[in-house]
């Protein structure tokens, strides 16, 4: 896993709670045994029309979006399906960052080990984010991981919570199979001391 | 210390700490280990590239159910990716000796209904699968929660995974509900109260008379959808029901360890005094059937009421939220959904496939006819399941009706082996997600109970199944508005 550094973009909003991992990408692309690839298939059916072309109203298919890499969306994403095929997907696409008011569990953790970061704000400071004409919001956003800041524009900066550990994965890049495996010793003794092993 | 009354989440999460350190998450230690076809081939192939063996084979058991074709006959695999990621799943257990129950082996199915029925899960157990639903298996007081490729791959190679731990949330169930009313209705009431984020960071315990009074396929349909309120987890604490249903099955304990396991599973219960970090009371006295009318699991309704107002709204997110979904299902705003039109009914998928599921679909459609236009499939969820309704005649009953009896698998609920929604078909499905697209793209979804789903299938339309409870009369004579409401409402 790459480490995490510092990420300055402007967002794209997408001002919809309760976005499902079957929204993110469709079960249908789940049928591969790679993790690449998986950028064109985010947000497919929001995306594509029936013959395949681009809905030009979504707003990742504006040209003006190209690039940005901090996603803005509505309550609870990525609730729904285990598929680890969404963070994937969020990240070939580009995205570093998601800001929202909460995130389903196994999301969080997918995402996690995907070097994505997750910023959980306010409603006041959400609904910020998402106001005027939320495909379009202009501000750059500059997200520091160390000193755990997300500012906005030029002189507003807040400050976000996020637990030691996964602070520490993100910013060392740090395998968590390589730390796992790290403690075989006490997994023997776990198991040597359980009945029926 | 120990005196601390503990909840049954409590006490299964602290036997399987194997180490916790200060402002880290625990290394918790995984009993059993489901695996199948769509999220284990990278995770393979992450321990195939650093060399690593599988820890436990043991504790290892895969299946193949999300892309199986669930036609009799030639196994032909929906399309060649498909094919890959199933042979990438045979050649993995193959290389690494893993058990697979593999298409037609007899001992196949949908994961979530082939551990109960196989006796591989047990109470006290910790539980994982790549795969959300894997909360099912909390109905036997095992605490089972679904994880992501990346964590296949670390139990793969540790039997370990990194955990924070959730908070608990007892939900009890007051009351006991009347005829036509099941286990998924009260489930679905319970996404529609506390919505899909409600038990987010949470992991559930079910509690009530309601409860106690349940079969293990009923206790199994609550936990399932413990995810569609965002919970970690699902649990019911064991009891006779939960042994006399593990009794005898192939990877129980047998003989003296039988007895010993007993006594132990036996403690598994919440304490007196136990505290719980949230507090949700449902009464079912008074609840109808259920089903859902929007684009998420708690947008959720009673039978006979009527679609809801965006109007009506708390919030300008929750306007347009069930705004959006409304224009996806094609429904209209304050309108009552009995009549609605159904294209096809599925009755399968982990939430509602077992014997109680089928016995209960049965009931209506036994000496019935479906409805002309609506296509019904009726899908077991394992081998076991299939030939066990085929031993006591319940297939007869279904392709007597003329509905399709089909081999097990998940089919219509993920709508990757084929079976899949047209865009704009209405099917009414006893599976657990309504999202948009989820049985195929632009198909819409009601979801609801097998008796639903069969009184549907019967009458083409949305129906109450208490109509056809109350008065049991068989064929179409007993729908005599349905075709016209078909007609006025399309
Ligand atoms: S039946 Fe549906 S929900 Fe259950 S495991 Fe299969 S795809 Fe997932």
């Amino acid at each position: 896993m790459k480490a995490f550094t510092e990420v300055q973009s402007k967002a794209i909003a997408i001002a919809v709670d309760d976005i499902d991992t079957d929204q993110i990408i469709p079960a249908r692309f789940l049928k591969t045994i790679d993790k690449l690839g998986l950028g064109k298939s985010l947000f497919a059916d929001w995306r594509y029309r029936e013959d395949g072309s681009e809905t030009p109203d979504f707003v990742l298919n504006k040209e003006s979006m190209s690039g940005r890499s901090i996603l803005v969306a509505g309550n609870n994403f990525g609730c729904g399906s285990s598929r680890e095929h969404a963070p994937w997907a969020l990240w070939a696409w580009g995205f570093r960052v998601i800001i929202s008011t909460s995130f389903a569990d196994i999301f969080r953790n997918n995402a996690l080990k995907n070097g994505l970061l997750l910023v959980e704000v306010s409603e006041s400071i959400h609904k910020a984010l998402l106001t005027g004409d939320s495909s379009d919001t202009d501000a750059v956003l500059r997200v520091n991981l160390e000193e755990q800041t997300l500012s906005i524009g030029d002189n507003n900066t807040i400050s976000f919570e996020i637990d030691a550990f996964s602070k520490k994965c993100l910013l060392e890049g740090l395998d968590q199979l390589s730390y796992l495996l790290s403690f075989q010793e006490s997994i023997e003794k776990y198991e040597s001391e359980r009945p029926g092993s | 210390m120990s005196n601390t009354p503990k909840t049954l989440f409590d006490k299964v999460w602290q036997s399987h700490i194997v180490v916790q350190e200060d402002s880290c998450p625990a290394v918790f230690y995984i009993d059993l280990h489901l695996i199948h076809e769509v999220t284990s081939p990278q995770a393979f192939a992450g321990l195939k590239a650093r060399g690593l063996p599988v820890r436990r084979k043991s504790r290892t058991v895969a299946t193949m159910d999300h892309v199986i074709p669930t036609l009799s006959g030639k196994l032909a695999v929906i399309d060649a990716n498909a094919q890959k990621m199933l042979d990438a799943l045979e050649q993995n257990c193959r290389e690494h000796d893993i058990v697979l129950f593999a298409a037609g082996s007899g001992r196949e199915g949908i994961v979530h209904v082939i551990g109960p029925e196989l006796g591989l899960t047990q109470p006290g157990m910790t539980i994982v699968c790549g795969d959300s639903h894997t909360a099912t298996h909390g109905a036997f007081g095992a605490f089972a929660f679904g994880i992501g490729t990346s964590e296949v791959e670390h139990v793969l190679a540790t039997q370990c995974l990194l955990q924070e731990k959730p908070k608990t949330l007892e939900v009890v169930f007051e009351g006991m509900p009347g005829p036509g009313v099941t286990a998924k209705d009260i489930i679905l009431a319970l996404c529609a109260q506390i919505g899909i984020g409600g038990a987010t960071g949470h992991v559930i315990e079910y509690r009530g008379r309601v409860i106690d009074a349940m079969s293990m396929d009923e206790r199994m349909t609550i936990c399932n959808m413990s995810i569609e309120v965002g919970a970690r987890a699902g649990m019911i604490a064991p009891d006779e029901t939960t042994f006399a249903y593990l009794k005898g099955r192939e990877s129980s304990p047998a003989g003296n360890a039988w007895d010993k396991a007993v006594a132990d599973w036996e403690l598994l219960k919440s304490d007196a005094g136990a505290e719980f970090d949230k507090r949700v009371v449902l009464d079912l006295s008074s609840l109808a059937p259920m089903l859902t009318y929007g684009t998420n699991p708690g947008m959720g309704m009673q039978v006979d009421g009527k679609i809801p107002n965006p109007d009506d709204s708390d919030t300008a997110s929750e306007k347009y939220a069930i705004g959006k979904a409304l224009d996806y299902m094609g429904l209209e705003a304050g309108q009552a959904i009995l009549g609605q039109p159904i294209d096809v009914v599925f009755i399968g998928s982990c939430t509602n496939s077992r014997m109680q599921d089928l016995r209960d679909a049965a009931s209506i459609l036994k000496g019935a006819k479906v409805h002309p236009t609506t296509r019904t499939l009726i899908v077991p969820g394992s081998a076991a399941v299939k030939a066990e309704a085929e031993r006591t005649g319940l297939d007869k009953i279904f392709i007597d009706a003329g509905a399709e009896w089909r081999n097990p698998g998940c089919s219509m609920c993920i709508a990757m082996n084929g079976d899949a929604l047209e865009p704009g078909q209405y099917a009414m499905s006893t599976s657990n997600r309504n999202f948009e697209g989820r049985q195929g793209k632009g198909g819409r979804t009601f979801l609801a109970s097998p008796l639903m789903a069969a009184a549907a299938a019967i009458r083409g339309c949305v129906t109450d199944v208490r109509e056809l409870i109350e008065n049991p009369v068989s064929g179409q004579e007993s729908a005599p508005a349905s075709d016209t409401d078909r007609e006025t409402r399309r």
